[in-house]
């Protein structure tokens, strides 16, 4: 099947989804997905571990929170400023992690999260381990009630595909190249004349900035912003769905992220619900030993060899 | 009482105590993921989950052995330094030859599956382990109540501190670990068994945060998550220090526990953070650390 062909089965597919998944679990899943997706643009195309991404996941989420509940501003606007919000962090942490490479990336992304965590915990707004709960949905445009499952499935649709839109346009640039040059070989990258930090830190913010759309949208569908978003734990956990599906895959990402979520849904329902962090920590270790590239990266492999 | 910028002199010493105690902790902890670092070229992210095994062994060996709190300094250290040496022979060692990330990634799972374990037998909550009888009480020096408990801490770890330092800088054994953190290749060259090597290092790093878990037992109580944002605070103090040298991990880690009891008394909202803003005051203005070498 030609490529065209898969994306009309695939948007045909989330179309008609709501009908037959319960649309909650659906639009979970795309905020996660757009989340892996953004993740991906720095780590899997800029070749750079964050291990701080939940703060601006988190953050967004208590920015759109914050701005829906007490300014009562229209819903895209919220969901816009907290994306802003995102990518200023994003700017904020990615100016002082850049000066590093490497496992000292990670080491400072995530340490600079932490801090922002602390941040979270101290500060008023965000209404401490309670979280900022009863975030009003409110219209889309103006026009559709978001309080209907079915509306607000089709708009967390809408941001996902434009999100998504956008890291498939970033990779697919000059800029992607660029960004790729200098993942594989920096030096080399430097000596044709780039600007390898303002590449790096552009591709950060944007990046910074996805996530931030992502836990927007999900801050809107749960109605609620919790600490839980802006945990170290969700940095791994973006880390994971990233590895499981497949390193600077365009789709790997967000299959990764469906199969995470699905995963945790089907166990938090059964006798292992406690044990969620260890069959995650035993995927990781999977992942890391035996499956690198992920579950598309090795379909694609096969795909390969077999014509 | 005299005061010190407003500040009643009793209060000032017992932060700057716990800033000791604190950083004492820091300084194992770093030091061992420096000696981790040196050779395998991976960040232990399992650090802070193999500091909880240290103590949780320590608990099992005193309530399911009788085995007591000096037993278990040594004991301790070495089961847990065991299991890390089965960790390096069966797991990182597949790791040789791809990106050192992926080291990272599979300590971090590790910490996952750890944490998640202990956090399912024994629930979130801490069990109690009593200081040993030796070491209850204190002393008053006129200006502070002294515990013997935690200046036994400090005194400990500052001999295990300069006694890595001592092997690692003015031993034989030392020499060949140096080697093989400048050039693993050349050192196999000679005849020496660089793979051993490897292995001997994992498992002492491990055996560090396990001897520092064990020494945090009687005063943080054995929670199954004591280590999970220990380990954030001690990367940061390993990113200002920089893992180049091992005195600098120490000094470092040192100096960080006692800024952050001084924020304590002067401004006790920081300091959950101050050590995350010192770390990117140093960062634009030292990106390679302290003690780093300029990468």
């Amino acid at each position: 099947m030609s490529r065209t062909a898969w994306l009309a089965v695939v948007i045909a597919f989330a179309l008609v989804a709501p009908f037959a998944i319960y649309p909650v679990f659906l639009m979970k899943l795309l905020c996660f997905a757009l989340f892996a997706c953004a993740f991906n643009l720095i780590l899997g195309y800029g070749g750079l571990l964050s291990f701080g991404h939940a703060a601006f996941f988190g953050g967004a989420s208590y920015i759109t929170g914050h701005v829906l509940k007490e300014w009562g501003v229209p819903t895209e606007i919220g969901i816009l400023i907290g994306t802003l919000a995102a990518g200023v962090l994003g700017m904020a942490v990615g100016v002082i992690a850049i000066r590093r490479a490497g496992i000292y990336f990670a080491m400072i992304t995530l340490a600079l999260a932490q801090m922002v965590y602390f941040i979270f915990i101290q500060a008023r707004f965000t209404g401490g381990e309670n979280g900022l709960q009863g975030i009003p949905r409110g219209h889309a445009l103006g026009l559709f009630d978001l309080n209907d499952n079915y509306a607000m499935y089709y708009f967390v649709l809408a941001v996902f595909s434009l999100g998504f839109y956008m890291v498939y346009r970033a990779v697919h640039s000059p800029f992607g190249q660029i960004l790729r040059a200098i993942r594989d070989n920096e030096p080399r990258a430097i000596s044709l004349g780039y600007d390898v930090d303002k590449y790096k830190l552009q591709a950060f913010v944007l990046s910074a900035a996805l996530a931030g759309l992502a836990g927007s949208t999900k801050a809107v569908v749960f109605q609620l912003a919790s600490l839980t978003d802006a945990h170290w734990h969700m940095s791994g956990e973006v880390v994971l769905m990233t590895l499981l599906g497949g390193l600077g895959t365009i789709v790997g990402p967000a299959v990764g992220a469906g199969v995470v979520v699905a995963l945790q849904n089907y166990l938090a329902a059964g006798p292992l619900g406690a044990w969620v962090p260890v069959v995650l920590g035993v995927i990781f270790v999977v992942c890391v030993l035996a499956f690198r590239k992920g579950i598309v990266g090795e379909i694609r492999d096969m795909v390969k060899k077999s014509f | 009482m005299a005061d010190i910028l407003g500040v009643p002199v009793q209060v000032l010493m017992g932060q700057l105590l716990i800033g000791l105690i604190n950083g004492s902790f820091y300084a194992v902890l770093s030091l061992g993921l420096a000696v981790i670092f040196g050779l395998l070229n991976i960040v232990n992210f399992a650090h802070g989950a193999q500091y909880m095994l240290g103590a949780f062994a320590a608990w099992f060996l005193l309530n399911k052995l009788g085995i007591n709190y000096w037993g278990a300094l040594i004991l301790a250290p070495l089961m847990v330094g065991a299991f890390g040496v089965v960790i390096e022979r069966f797991l990182l060692r597949r790791l040789a030859g791809v990106d050192h990330l992926y080291g990272l990634l599979l300590t971090f799972g590790l910490a996952l599956i750890l944490e998640g374990t202990f956090v399912h037998t024994f629930g979130a909550s801490g069990q109690p382990y009593a200081a040993p009888a030796q070491l209850t009480g204190g002393i008053n020096l006129g200006f502070m109540f002294l515990p013997w408990y935690r200046a036994w801490v400090v005194a400990a770890s500052l001999f295990v501190c300069l006694g890595t330092w001592l092997l690692i800088e003015r031993t034989k054994f030392g020499a060949y670990l140096r080697a093989g953190t400048e050039n693993p290749r050349l050192l196999q060259a000679f005849g020496v068994n660089v793979p051993l090597l490897i292995t001997i290092a994992y498992g002492y790093g491990v055996a560090l945060a396990a001897f520092a878990g064990v020494l945090a037992a009687p005063i943080f109580q054995v929670s199954p998550l004591m280590g999970s944002n220990l380990i954030i605070v001690v990367f940061a103090v390993v990113v200002i220090g920089g893992m180049g040298s091992i005195a600098g991990s120490i000094l470092t880690g040192l100096a960080m526990g006692v800024v952050e009891g001084l924020t304590k008394v002067f401004w006790p909202e920081a300091s959950a953070t101050v050590i995350f803003v010192v770390m990117a005051i140093v960062l634009v203005l030292r990106p390679a650390g302290l003690f780093g070498k300029q990468a």
